[in-house]
C-alpha cells in the first residue's frame, strides 16, 4: 500500500493488450479510474469493455487459452507481479454480474461466504448478524429481508438478488466494484432502485460499470469511457462526453447511428 | 375463389405426411416398452410363486434343486458393497477433476477417450483383465475383493459420466460468483458445487450398483462361486451371487423345478428396480429443495 494519502486513480491500465487465444480483444488500453467516482464504460457489443472490466480482477483468466500483456494496477499495485495473491486482489475488486447470481443458499449465507473466505479466524454469532446487518442496511434491503434472512436467496426478485450481489462484497471491504451491466436482467424500477443504490455507494467505493444503456451512463456516472473494436476511444467526464464528443466515433455511438 | 385462410392441397398433404411421421415415431417408441412388459409380466407370473421367507433366507438344499437363494443374495450384496468402495471415491473424484479442474488439452482428451473406451469393453474382457489383475497379479485370489474390483472398473465410466454431467448441470454463474470474491477453486467446489450436484451423482452411484448386481461375467471367474455350503467370512473369500445363480439353475443344475429361475431372476430384477426407483424418489426430493 502507499503510504502518502489515497492513489487519485484506484485502477489503472497501460498498453493493455488482451487475447482470447488467437483473437485480440484489447488493444494497447490505456485507462484512469478515478477513486471514489462512478466510472461508465460504454461501447457496442463485443468492443472488448467486459473483457477489460475482467481483467481488473483477472477473472478472464479462468477461461484458460487467454494471455494479457501490459500493465493493470489497482490501489497502485502491478496486480500481475509476482508476489501477487488473486485471493487478496479479488477482495479488494468485487464484481456484480449481469444476471443476479447469488448463490443457492440463505441470504446470510450469502452476505457472510466472501467475509468467510477472508477471514482467518471464527466470527461469533453476533459478530455475523452485524455484518449482516449493515451489508443488507449498505444496498438498501435490510428492511425488505430481515424477516427472511434464513430463505434462500434465490427466492427473492431480481431487483434483491442483485442488491445482495452487491451487499455480500461489501463486508470484505472492497476498494473497488466492478459491475458488469447490472441492470441489463432487470426491469425500469429495478434499474432506477439499483442505480440510486450505486450512487449511494459512490464516494465510498470505486464504482466501474460497463452499461449497454446510455441513458444510464449519462445519469449515473461522473466519467464515461468509449471503447470500439478493442480500443480506448474517449473517457473524460460523463456530461463533456456526452454533450460535446471529441471523436466523431464516440458521437455517431451515442447518437445511436450504430451498435 | 375458396375461403379466406382454407387449407390448401399443399397443406393438407403436409398434415397426412405428419400424421403418418407422427404414428411411426409413436410406434418405435411403443415397442420399446413391449419387451419391458413382456419380460416383467413373466417374471412376474412365474416367478412370484416362488417367492417366500424360505426362498430369500434359506441356503439351497438338494443339488440346489430346493431350499432359497440366501448365500447369492446376500453375495450380490457384498459385491455391491465392496464395489462402492472403490467405485465411488474414485469415480467421483475422477468426475470433479475433469470437470472442474482439467485444462482442454490433449491429455484431457485422451482421458475422456479413454473412459468412453473403458466403457465399450466387453464385460467377459473385463473379466479376464480382473483374472490376471486381481485373481493374479494382486493374488487376491477367486475373491469377493477381487469380482468387486473388476466390476468397479467396468463400471467406473457409470459413475464418472453420471458425476460429470450432474457437475456441468450447476450453472457456471454460481462458480462465477465464487472465485470473484476470491474462493479458490475447492473452496468453490466444496460449498457451492457439490451440494448443488448431490442429487445428478447419488443417481448415478444407484444406476451403477444396479448394474453392479446384474453382471455376470466379470465376476465370475473372479470370485463368484457355482455352490458354497457357508458364507463368505472376509472379501479373501469366496461368495455365491445372484446373477451366476441364475445362470447356474437355468443350465447348469438338472432337475431344478421350472419356476426356481424364475425367482432367482425376479428378484435380481427386483432389486435392480428397487434400486432405480430409490434413485428417482431420491432425486425428486433433492430436486425439490434445490432453487435456482
Amino acid at each position: 500500500m502507499r503510504t502518502v494519502g489515497k492513489p487519485r486513480f484506484a485502477v489503472r491500465t497501460e498498453k493493455l493488450n488482451f487475447w482470447y487465444g488467437s483473437f485480440q480483444a484489447l488493444f494497447d488500453v490505456d485507462f484512469n479510474v478515478r477513486a471514489g467516482l462512478v466510472t461508465s464504460l460504454i461501447g457496442p457489443s463485443g468492443c472488448g469493455k467486459s473483457t477489460l472490466l475482467r481483467c481488473v480482477n483477472r477473472i478472464n483468466e479462468r477461461i484458460g487459452n487467454v494471455r494479457t500483456e501490459g500493465k493493470v494496477e489497482v490501489l497502485g499495485h502491478d496486480i500481475h507481479a509476482p508476489e501477487v495473491d488473486l485471493t487478496q486482489v479479488r477482495s479488494q475488486v468485487g464484481m456484480v454480474f449481469q444476471r443476479p447470481n447469488p448463490l443457492p443458499v440463505s441470504i446470510r449465507k450469502n452476505i457472510l461466504f466472501a467475509h468467510g473466505l477472508h477471514t482467518p479466524h471464527k466470527t461469533t454469532k453476533a459478530e455475523q448478524d452485524g455484518i449482516v446487518e449493515s451489508a443488507l442496511r449498505d444496498v438498501l434491503l435490510w428492511e425488505d429481508v430481515k424477516d427472511r434472512l434464513d430463505r434462500v436467496a434465490t427466492e427473492l426478485s431480481l431487483e434483491q438478488q442483485q442488491k445482495l450481489c452487491i451487499a455480500r462484497l461489501l463486508p470484505v471491504k472492497p476498494a473497488v466494484l466492478l459491475m458488469d451491466e447490472p441492470c441489463s436482467a432487470l426491469d425500469p424500477k429495478a434499474t432506477a432502485a439499483v442505480e440510486e443504490l450505486i450512487w449511494k455507494l459512490r464516494g465510498e467505493y470505486t464504482i466501474l460499470i460497463v452499461t449497454h444503456n446510455m441513458a444510464q451512463a449519462r445519469r449515473a456516472s461522473d466519467e464515461c469511457a468509449f471503447m470500439l473494436m478493442g480500443k480506448m476511444v474517449e473517457h473524460r467526464r460523463t456530461e463533456d462526453l456526452f454533450l460535446t464528443p471529441n471523436s466523431q466515433k464516440t458521437a455517431d455511438y451515442i447518437e445511436g447511428r450504430y451498435g | 375463389m375458396t375461403a379466406r385462410f382454407a387449407a390448401t392441397a399443399l397443406n393438407l398433404s403436409n398434415y397426412r405426411a405428419e400424421k403418418r411421421y407422427r404414428l411411426m415415431l409413436f410406434s418405435m417408441t411403443a415397442m420399446l416398452v413391449l419387451p419391458v412388459l413382456i419380460i416383467l409380466s413373466i417374471l412376474v407370473i412365474r416367478g412370484a410363486p416362488m417367492i417366500s421367507f424360505e426362498f430369500l433366507f434359506e441356503f439351497p438344499r438338494a443339488g440346489m434343486t430346493e431350499g432359497g437363494i440366501y448365500p447369492a443374495l446376500l453375495g450380490t450384496i457384498f459385491i455391491v458393497l465392496v464395489d462402492l468402495v472403490f467405485a465411488m471415491p474414485i469415480g467421483v473424484a475422477a468426475a470433479i477433476y475433469l470437470s472442474e479442474y482439467a485444462p482442454d488439452n490433449w491429455l484431457t482428451r485422451a482421458i475422456n477417450l479413454a473412459i468412453i473406451n473403458l466403457a465399450g469393453v466387453p464385460s467377459i474382457v473385463h473379466a479376464l483383465f480382473g483374472v490376471g489383475a486381481f485373481v493374479i497379479f494382486f493374488q487376491f485370489g477367486t475373491s469377493i475383493l477381487a469380482a468387486a474390483l473388476t466390476v468397479a472398473i467396468m463400471t467406473l465410466p457409470l459413475v464418472i459420466v453420471a458425476t460429470r454431467e450432474s457437475l456441468q448441470a450447476v450453472p457456471h454463474a454460481f462458480r462465477e460468483a465464487c472465485w470473484s470474491m476470491g474462493a479458490t477453486r475447492w473452496q468453490t467446489i466444496f460449498t457451492v458445487i457439490l451440494p448443488n450436484a448431490i442429487s445428478g451423482i447419488l443417481t448415478g452411484l444407484i444406476l451403477e450398483v444396479s448394474r453392479t448386481a446384474g453382471e455376470t461375467a466379470p465376476i465370475m471367474f473372479t470370485g463368484a462361486a457355482f455352490f458354497l455350503p457357508f458364507l463368505p467370512e472376509s472379501v479373501f473369500d469366496q461368495t455365491m451371487a445372484l446373477s451366476l445363480h441364475l445362470f447356474v439353475v437355468s443350465t447348469q443344475v438338472p432337475n431344478v423345478p421350472e419356476a426356481l429361475p424364475f425367482g432367482v431372476a425376479l428378484v435380481l430384477i427386483g432389486i435392480v428396480l428397487i434400486m432405480n426407483a430409490l434413485s428417482i424418489v431420491f432425486r425428486s426430493y433433492l430436486r425439490g429443495k434445490k432453487k435456482w
